[in-house]
């Protein structure tokens, strides 16, 4: 009984005493969901304070405002193509994703072991498993719908030019592949920094840190293995498998056939593929074994 | 056949009805649990009825320990367990949607609402969103957080963190709550009003609670039963009446001497009682505990001490405090381990022979 129907003037707080619930217990999977939810929305500040919704609306903005003028000046000059290839727009902005995804890790991991929130969260119906679970995919599917956005603006952006459709569909669906392996691989190492400290800062200077020198450190060898060619050869092409970035950037160059340049970085031939991708799969399951693995003992 | 299946459903009608005949909220059966260097539980064999239970014992007797095997979050080495008739080991989702838990630690993020975290956690019980937000607000209403359950819990005092922290525990109305030292770092007044809510949460919602705590003596006013562990064993279960009931001892003080210095005069009392047939035992240094037979061991005390020229300080009758506990029945505990071991559950209000603690304490 909603307390409006009693009249409003009597000024009286009624204590209506304790009430039972006897309503529906959804158990396990509905809490695993409700994890999840609560922790995409917290990746973005929502459900918490005004100054930590600060960072991640401005590295959405950050990403998507090219976006919109990249169309703006397509449209206004009546190009016949985008300025920049969909996989390669998430290329040239990793670092912007690399910002987000080292700053919101520890959001969603370091936090609830500062604050002691993981023992409370086990003394629910939900499994250790569960916890990694919801928060791995919540962490995955923010990072994807950061870098979806800017695709979603270029692509319609592109419909409404009357730019070629078949080829923007196509490769605003490559796009979407490579922005999803962009939210898997550096994400679930990241996690795994994330998870290793209970202080936010410590986690988001370790990723960041872990991103940077090992793309510094790929740079550093395909360098010397180019030596004075100008494009970089195949031999040195393997170095990217050191980088989680590096390494998606290679194999979707490869795979989706996009990118140009002489630094191009890209898998090299079929086996190369074969190779990034086993290493992608590797990388991915073996930060989640890693993480299930921190939690079995919390 | 046909015989054998009706047997089989005659059985299962048993079982059905013994399990719903035991009312005990807990029951385990020779729990241990093993860490590789010390056993924090040691056949622990014991029952919980409804009601405020307390789970008493010092730091590192195993009450964290029990909590979590209770909860299913960790396995047993051996031994058998149940909550709310649910077993330990293959049933910890079904005891966690049922139970709520409030840690000893901190367990708050600054930066969120105590409503925003209360529906949060009311959700992760399984209670749908908008009952989650309902059971939230009245929730939070009967712990007594009002107004400043919209402010961020950074600001809170330790009072209102520890109603939040009982708060999201009770949330999804649990039929049993377990308490993990609920008044640590609460000052006088703040322990009273948790005690007193603690009370409530039983007399006034029906939901049993399992209340931990290394201080003894505040539990004496809350709960209806006492259960003791020291070191993963227990020591004892019985009635919290039981425990502070009157024992017929009387602690007598003497002054010394006025003018013969050298006379030691609690020697001199101890020996003449003990020469008039009364069983007397050191307490400490200065105070006498001598059994009460009668209205004349008063007098008998009172003429000893007047006929030696000495003053008296102290005559008073002992009540059995439930802090005396662990300097007397510890000794009685590794004399009697194989008897708690198997009948732990039993009532071990037996009168213990206190004087021999006394006699501990004193050598």
């Amino acid at each position: 009984m909603p307390p409006e129907t009693r009249p409003a003037d009597t000024g009286v707080i009624h204590d209506i005493g304790y009430r039972g619930y006897a309503g529906p217990r959804l158990g396990r999977a509905y809490a695993t969901r409700s994890l999840f939810t609560q922790s995409l929305r917290a990746a973005y500040g929502l459900g918490r304070s005004g100054k930590s919704k600060v960072l991640p609306m401005l590295v959405l903005g950050v990403l998507t405002v090219p976006a919109v003028i990249m169309v703006a000046i397509a449209l206004a000059t009546h190009r016949s193509e985008l300025p920049l290839d969909y996989p390669r727009y998430l290329s040239a902005f990793g670092l912007i994703v690399s910002i987000f995804l080292a700053s919101q890790a520890p959001v969603l991991l370091s936090r609830d072991l500062r604050y002691h929130t993981v023992p409370l969260y086990f003394s629910r119906p939900i499994t250790r498993g569960d916890y990694v679970r919801a928060k791995f995919a919540a962490m995955v599917s923010a990072q994807f719908l950061l870098m979806a956005v800017p695709l979603l603006v270029l692509y319609i952006g592109a419909l409404l030019g009357r730019l070629d459709f078949g080829h923007n569909t196509g490769h605003f669906l490559f796009g979407l592949v490579t922005a999803l392996l962009y939210a898997l691989v550096p994400t679930s190492v990241a996690l795994v920094i994330a998870a290793a400290t209970p202080r936010r800062g410590f986690g988001v200077a370790g990723i960041m840190g872990y991103l940077a020198i090992s793309t510094v450190v790929v740079a550093i060898l395909t360098r010397i293995g180019t030596g004075i060619e100008l494009t970089v050869p195949d031999s040195a092409q393997w170095a990217a498998l050191l980088s989680p970035n590096d390494l998606v950037e290679s194999l979707t160059n490869q795979l989706f056939d996009v990118g140009g340049g002489g630094d191009r970085l890209h898998a090299p031939g079929a086996f190369g593929v074969a190779v990034f991708i086993a290493a992608v799969i590797a990388m991915v399951s073996g930060s989640y074994g890693l993480l299930l693995r921190r939690y079995s003992s919390v | 056949m046909r015989g054998s299946s009706f047997q089989l459903m005659a059985l299962a009608a048993q079982a059905r009805y013994v399990g719903c005949v035991s009312t005990a909220v807990i029951k385990t059966d020779g729990l241990t649990k093993r860490f590789p260097r010390v056993t924090a539980l040691d056949r622990l064999t014991v029952e919980v009825q409804p009601g405020v239970v307390g789970l008493v014992g010092s730091n590192g007797a195993g009450k964290s320990t029990l909590i979590k095997i209770l909860l299913g979050l960790a396995p047993a080495t051996s031994g058998t367990g149940r909550v709310l008739g649910l077993d330990i080991g293959t049933q910890g989702p079904e005891i966690r949607e049922r139970v709520g838990y409030m840690p000893e630690h901190d367990c708050l993020p600054p930066d969120v609402s105590a409503t925003e975290f209360v529906v949060h956690m009311a959700r992760m019980a399984g209670l749908p969103a908008a009952a989650a937000r309902e059971r939230t607000a009245d929730t939070l209403r009967h712990v007594g957080l009002y107004e400043e359950r919209y402010r961020p819990m950074g600001g809170y005092s330790t009072g209102m963190k520890q109603r939040v922290k009982l708060a999201q525990a009770l949330v999804h109305d649990p039929k049993l709550v377990l308490l993990d030292e609920p008044t640590n770092g609460l000052d006088p007044a703040g322990r009273d009003e948790m005690l007193a809510l603690i009370r409530r949460v039983h007399t006034d919602f029906g939901i049993s609670v399992l209340v931990t705590t290394h201080l003894l003596g505040e539990l004496e006013r809350t709960c209806d039963h006492l259960v003791v562990i020291d070191g993963g064993k227990l020591l004892r279960s019985s009635s919290t009446a039981s425990f502070t009931e009157a024992t017929a001892l009387l602690a007598v003080e003497v002054t010394d001497h006025p003018e013969d210095t050298a006379l030691d005069s609690g020697t001199a009392v101890r020996e003449r009682l003990a020469a008039a047939g009364l069983s007397v035992t050191l307490d400490g240094s200065r105070v006498l505990l001598v059994r009460l037979e009668g209205d004349d061991t008063y007098d008998a005390i009172r003429d000893t001490v007047a006929e030696l020229g000495l003053g008296l300080v102290r005559l008073e009758q002992r009540r059995h405090r439930v802090a005396e506990l662990f300097g007397t029945e510890a000794t009685e505990a590794t004399e009697a381990d194989d008897d708690t071991g198997s009948t732990g559950s039993t009532d071990g209000t037996d009168s213990a022979d206190h004087t021999k603690g006394g006699a501990e304490d004193a050598s």
